[in-house]
């Protein structure tokens, strides 16, 4: 193989057939509400933790739905678990709840 | 009823008299592209085209690889304006795609800038004496094999089709992005639904693949290739093509941009070095054509005299599939029958 001093750049593309989503699975049989979300992103634009990183309810909700969970643990563990996300939701999800039992999942995930 | 949006975008193609621009890269990548096109038109059309031996460069490579500023580029096509109106044409028709786009971008800001028109020609006048008129109609050479496509069928020996089976044969269209991403109005089909080389395809009895990547930008981009640290970037966009473009097992692929044509060929040969993989079964490669080409050889042209030997993906698959006469002993012969050096075979890609 010759090395023309560069390289292909990795795809961003998502491919949702091959992805892993068995903790997205899970998280919908725990927190049924989930499945209501519309990603309007009315979560991120409340929370407290934002305001001083870059934490971000609808981000990790989109990481669960693409099977994206590398760096899942990390941003979960930002948040501060107020619960101002879930008084906002327009649609009652119960944002808090899928925090929390991300947080589980995702733990479990990493040991199996 | 099905809508066809791409009949919404038709453009104005001069039918006649011609002033030809050529591009500054084309005649090293596709060495006989331009000649077939000034031969398809005079020989085969009967067309008035002059190509003059005082052009030069529109500039486009400096601009959009950022060294060259906009007056400057404008007053440089003002100056090959000047050479039409000095030969008599009225009838712009610039080779490179680039040039093109360039063109129609200079021409739509003197229309809503007209002080930059005046600036042009004041900056023109001082530097070389020069004054020019306005063309009355810019049409890229695809535009017009487009336009003439079906009159050219009736002159053709051959057709896109397999000679063993009688299957049409699968065209892969690729159209450069400064052909109608900038302006929409100025292609056929405008951005989304060019018809300009499926049109080909179709007239010639062939049958256009349609990929889901099939409108992605081959990668090339001044600023992307000329850095080298930048070319991942650019041969990752054909990658993504060559890849998505697979599945449907396409026999040839045309572009009507001297970038896309150079690159879609060519990085066939970089993924195969760095990646192993070809894109097609036997590991050839799929065939990479100008319209030019295509065009010549369909006719019956000699694809030596074409310079299908030049591209980096061999055509010879293409051409038995056709059964399109060569001698594979004049492959590597120059203008003059002496042998030339035959060029080093890839680890790879099979030729």
């Amino acid at each position: 193989m010759i090395n023309f001093g560069y390289t292909l750049n990795k795809s961003g593309a998502i491919n949702l057939v091959e992805a892993d989503l068995s903790l997205y699975n899970d998280l919908m049989k725990k927190v049924p509400s989930f499945a209501r979300c519309i990603g309007c992103g009315g979560c991120a634009a409340t929370c407290a933790a934002r305001q001083h990183t870059d934490f971000s309810v609808l981000k990790c909700n989109m990481l669960i739905r693409r099977g994206e969970y590398d760096t899942l643990s990390k941003e979960l563990n930002k948040c501060m678990l107020c619960g101002k996300c879930s008084l906002v939701c327009p649609r009652n999800v119960n944002t808090r709840a899928m925090i929390i039992q991300a947080r589980l999942l995702v733990n479990s995930f990493s040991k199996r | 009823m099905q809508k066809h949006y791409w009949n919404e975008y038709q453009k104005e193609i001069a039918a006649d008299r011609y002033f030809y621009a050529r591009s500054c890269i084309r005649q090293t990548f596709f060495p006989g592209s331009e000649t077939a096109f000034l031969k398809i038109l005079q020989d085969e059309l009967g067309k008035d085209i002059y190509d003059s031996a005082d052009q030069h460069t529109c500039s486009g490579i400096g601009y959009h690889g950022d060294v060259v500023p906009f007056l400057t580029t404008s007053t440089v096509i003002a100056r090959l304006f000047s050479l039409m109106t000095e030969a008599g044409y009225k009838n712009y028709v610039p080779s490179c795609i680039t040039s093109f786009g360039l063109i129609v971008e200079v021409l739509d800001t003197w229309k809503h800038f007209p002080e930059t028109l005046e600036q042009t020609r004041e900056s023109l006048l001082k530097a070389t004496g020069r004054t020019f008129e306005i063309p009355e109609n810019v049409a890229h050479p695809s535009d017009i094999i487009y336009k003439f496509r079906n009159e050219l069928k009736s002159k053709m020996k051959y057709q896109l089709i397999e000679k063993s089976t009688g299957r049409p044969l699968r065209g892969v269209e690729h159209i450069g992005c400064h052909y109608a991403k900038v302006f929409p109005d100025k292609g056929v089909g405008g951005a989304e639904f060019p018809h300009v080389l499926a049109g080909m395809i179709e007239s010639w009895g062939g049958e256009v693949v349609d990929y889901p990547e099939r409108r992605h930008c081959c990668g090339f981009g001044f600023r992307n290739y000329l850095v080298q640290a930048n070319r991942g970037y650019s041969v990752s966009n054909s990658h993504k093509k060559f890849e998505s473009m697979a599945p449907y097992k396409p026999d040839f692929i045309i572009a009507n941009c001297p970038g896309c044509a150079m690159f879609l060929d060519k990085w066939q040969y970089t993924i195969a070095e760095m990646e192993g993989k070809t894109y097609d079964e036997q590991g050839r490669g799929i065939p990479v054509f100008t319209y030019e080409e295509l065009a010549g050889l369909l006719l019956g042209y000699d694809p030596w005299k074409l310079g299908v030997q030049i591209h980096q993906v061999q055509a010879e698959s293409f051409l038995d599939k056709i059964g399109i006469e060569y001698n594979p002993d004049e492959k590597y012969k120059g203008a003059s029958g002496e042998e030339l050096e035959h060029p080093q075979k890839p680890s790879v890609l099979k030729v």
